[in-house]
């Protein structure tokens, strides 16, 4: 390992890490402009020069790897002088418009100028202006700030696998742009946003609407997919203004999706913020006890096999938690968190998680997707296949509809015929999956949310087994969900019980009138047509479907609005954090399931979120272990049987629309229409 | 830049011509598999060729497809070398060097006369669509300076009145001799008697 001296301090580093990384190791900050860990080095912006013995000249640390016995300073007056004039530089083109400028308050460039630049201009001259570029509705460019450190060009060519950006032009001409008009197609471009040192990238939606040093910070997890990324979410007041990404190597490492960033207006809009009971066929305004009143009125004399509980895709653990308390209590055995119908059995917990893990993701070396299209139900775990399918050596192959995915890949065909052939062994990539040491596969809910889905599942297991998926420290079997609420459901059972009828079994029975109440708790992706003359109970932030729906609506809170338990597709118990209070008479989920049951007087045993929190623990020990991913067991799990022959389909149509609050949010809309071509024809000066 | 060139009218579509497919093929097989993007900038200056001597975006989309790279890495390759015309030129490209060794040797009086000659400035085409005017950095011709560049051909050794038969020539159609104006060969020496002397001086010492 080389050793060198850095400020007279000795460090011993890693063969293969640069000067600069050596300078952090050794905790001396390094100023940068272009470079950052997770992209490749360019060595353009200048700015980590630091002196070297034996060196005629300042060297850019950043591209110069650490060697053995290298002797470095950062700290004498030649390499501040090279700092005041690499910043000097820089400055002669960046226009002197920080009053106006969203970065100001967090830019890179503008504290860099504070530490290490001049304290004047020395500069007369007009300065360049570069024209904007529309490069889509979500981010808003003002190219005469960029300064060329390329990181937007090299993150999506790298990490969002879209070469759309590039510089043009040279010298002084030099522009960074696409060229051709025309917005992203990543759905990671947001990234972007955080990544641009200046002010050149930024938030399109959040524009001119926040100062950074007047929000109130707060770190929670996201909950529109089932990754779990890791964010912070922003608020002034009671308004959540921005969301941004936390470090976290095991989910998200420091990317989110761009709905996760910019689908927050939805939470602005629709909201349920009180009460309402269907009275003469209309929906009207109503109190706690009216609603609750109503409620335990129609629940006179129904017995507990008339009564059953649907959850969406949205809903914390703690509240199906005590929905399913409240079901066992009332004597129903009716319920299911897999509205989408998805065929998964809670029997065995690693048949229905991400076993590999998304960092495990890394040491595989081939991939199977089964009905599965990472890119648009989980574009983070993508960034991860990605992530490996750039390192080399890691065949990936699809079945299912055929799909830019960011990396190669063989399209084996569409349908459970492609995988019972891989299952008996046939074919070539069933060669591929058996040479590999570390083999995956990833069952998406395309493939598991079907009539044959529980077909699927076991043929994708004896896949897992024959191709030596389950083994020893290594687990390839991987559930892709789509659902934050999905694995914490399946963890806590909420699931049919004896002799219980699963979602099928409900709406048929809400239309025949063997089912006279169904609960909804934020499930809003079914057939609500499906649900007859039912009484229906909507439990939930968004005037979306199952609200038009019910009979009596009980406002919620959203996700960031609670404390409260989200278990991801790896099987990793997180918990968000309240940012903002629930708006009008809206309240927790639990606290509402939890005065309801009074009313209806099978009291739940507990009056503290921690005493639910403690009562999950008992249903499953998992959620006392928080952040941490434990290894399932093996087991079986799945039915053998015969396939339906209708090719797997995505259960995500439009990327930017797939729950209530993304419905609702008006950038998503936009995002729609840019993607489906209505926004054709639009250039960067609508809006 | 894509706003200058955006404002051409741009054909729709551009295929390489029969004569042409077979220097393709060769210029790929240059290089080793994998690697056939190397292959861009001789295909770029071929299809230029094919298209009266500028690039329109279809071409380069076209030359991203047949490489299999992303069309902007090829965007950016065509905006950053100045030989490569991304709006519509003259029959006559006349490129003159206006760097500091051209400079000092009369360039000035180069660029007046062909403003002159031609009724255009720099950056423009004449009307008849018959020459193009541009400023060049240094093409590499210092020791026959100053010097022009008009399609594939250097005039060197310039001065306004060579400038200017040079250009009249063309205009009527013919084909001026390229090279230095002034009767040497290359770049030897201007005093050939001097230099014969000097050498005979080396051989004495």
């Amino acid at each position: 390992m080389p050793k060198l001296t850095i400020d007279g301090m000795e460090v011993e580093v890693e063969p293969g890490m640069t000067v600069l990384q050596a300078c952090e190791a050794a905790g001396i900050e390094i100023p940068r402009f272009c470079y950052h860990e997770r992209l490749s080095i360019s060595g353009n912006c200048r700015m980590c020069l630091v002196e070297m013995e034996r060196a005629p000249k300042p060297i850019a640390s950043c591209a110069m790897p650490a060697a053995d016995g290298m002797v470095v300073r950062t700290n004498t007056p030649t390499v501040q002088k090279a700092r005041k004039g690499v910043m000097e530089f820089l400055l002669v083109n960046h226009p002197l418009d920080c009053p106006i400028c969203d970065q100001g308050g967090e830019c890179d460039l503008q504290d860099q100028a504070m530490g290490y630049g001049h304290d004047r201009s020395r500069y007369h001259e007009n300065k360049r202006a570069v024209k904007d570029k529309y490069l889509g509705p979500l981010i808003r460019t003002v190219m005469t700030r960029c300064i060329h450190c390329t990181r937007c060009i090299r993150f999506a060519t790298e990490i969002a696998g879209v070469p759309e950006l590039g510089a043009t032009g040279r010298g002084e001409h030099m522009e960074i742009g696409t060229y051709v008009e025309k917005a992203l197609t990543s759905e990671l471009s947001g990234n972007m946003i955080d990544l641009c040192p200046v002010g050149a990238l930024t938030s399109a939606p959040y524009a001119f609407t926040a100062r950074p040093w007047e929000l109130n910070k707060t770190e929670t997890i996201d909950a529109l997919d089932a990754v779990g990324c890791n964010i912070r979410v922003d608020t002034r007041g009671a308004e959540v203004m921005r969301v941004l990404p936390r470090l976290n190597e095991d989910v998200n490492e420091e990317w989110i999706s761009d709905k996760t960033r910019f689908a927050i207006d939805g939470l602005k809009f629709q909201r349920l913020d009180r009460p309402y009971v269907r009275r003469d066929g209309k929906l009207t305004e109503a109190t706690w006890d009216e609603a609750f009143a109503a409620i335990s009125e129609m629940m006179q004399g129904i017995g507990g096999s008339e009564v059953a509980a649907l959850a969406g895709d949205l809903v914390c653990a703690e509240s199906m938690m005590a929905l399913k308390d409240l079901m066992v209590a009332l004597g129903s055995p009716n319920l299911d968190c897999r509205q989408d119908g998805a065929k998964l059995e809670t029997g065995c917990r690693a048949g229905y998680l991400f076993n590999t893990t998304i960092a495990g993701i890394e040491d595989a070396d081939a991939c199977l997707l089964i009905g599965a299209n990472p890119r648009l139900e989980a574009p983070v775990i993508n960034a991860r296949l990605r992530k490996r399918w750039l390192m080399g050596g890691f065949p990936v192959g699809l079945i299912g509809p055929e799909a830019d995915l960011t990396y190669d890949h063989r399209h084996l065909g569409n349908g459970p015929d492609v995988l019972g052939e891989i299952a008996r062994g046939e074919g070539e990539f069933a060669k591929v999956l058996m040479d590999a040491a570390h083999p995956m596969l990833i069952a998406g809910q395309g493939a598991l949310a079907r009539s044959d889905g529980a077909a699927i599942l076991a043929a994708a297991r004896a896949i897992a087994e024959k191709t030596g998926m389950v083994a020893e420290g290594w687990n390839g079997f991987n559930v892709l969900h789509t659902a934050a609420a999905r694995t914490g459901g399946l963890d806590l059972g909420f699931v049919p019980g004896n002799g219980g009828r699963d979602r099928d079994g409900i709406l048929d029975g809400a239309a025949s009138g063997a089912v006279q109440v169904v609960y909804l708790l934020g499930a809003d992706e079914i057939d609500m047509g499906r649900l007859g003359d039912a009484f229906v109970i909507y439990q939930g932030h968004h005037g979306d479907a199952g609200a038009h729906r019910a009979d009596v609506i009980l406002p919620g809170a959203a996700y960031t609005e609670k404390n409260a338990a989200y278990v991801n597709t790896e099987g990793r118990v997180q918990w968000t954090r309240r940012a903002t209070y629930p708006p009008g008479e809206a309240k927790d989920d639990w606290a509402i399931l939890r005065a309801l049951s009074e009313v209806l007087g099978k009291t739940l045993p507990y009056n503290t979120l921690e005493d639910l929190d403690a009562r999950m623990g008992e249903a499953n020990p998992a959620f006392n272990q928080p952040d941490t991913v434990e290894p399932a067991a093996w087991g079986a799990f799945g039915k053998e049987g015969a396939f339906d022959g209708a090719p797997f389909v995505s259960p995500i149509g439009n990327f930017y629309m797939t729950d209530p609050i993304s419905r609702a949010s008006v950038t998503m809309a936009e995002c729609t229409a840019v993607v489906s071509g209505s926004g054709e024809g639009k250039t960067g000066t609508h809006g | 830049m894509s706003s200058e060139a955006e404002a051409v009218q741009q054909p729709d579509s551009f295929s390489f011509s029969a004569e042409n497919q077979g220097r393709v093929k060769t210029e790929i097989g240059k290089y080793p598999d994998g690697r056939q993007a190397s292959a861009v900038m001789p295909l770029l200056d071929l299809a230029q060729r094919q298209n009266n001597g500028w690039l329109p975006r279809a071409a380069m989309d076209h030359v991203a497809e047949l490489l299999g790279m992303p069309p902007i890495r090829v965007y950016e390759v065509a905006t950053f070398y100045t030989m490569y015309n991304l709006k519509p030129v003259g029959k006559h490209h006349v490129q003159v060097c206006t760097n500091l060794s051209c400079w000092l040797r009369g360039s000035d009086d180069v660029i007046t006369t062909c403003r002159r000659v031609l009724g255009v400035d720099v950056g423009q085409t004449t009307e008849d669509g018959m020459f193009t005017l541009s400023e060049a950095e240094c093409l590499g011709a210092c020791s026959n300076a100053p010097m022009m560049q008009i399609g594939d051909d250097y005039y060197e050794d310039l001065d306004m009145g060579t400038t200017q038969a040079i250009l009249t020539k063309l205009r009527e159609g013919g084909v001026p001799d390229p090279g230095p104006q002034i009767g040497r060969r290359g770049a030897e020496p201007m005093q050939r008697d001097h230099a014969k002397n000097q050498a005979a001086e080396g051989e004495d010492a």
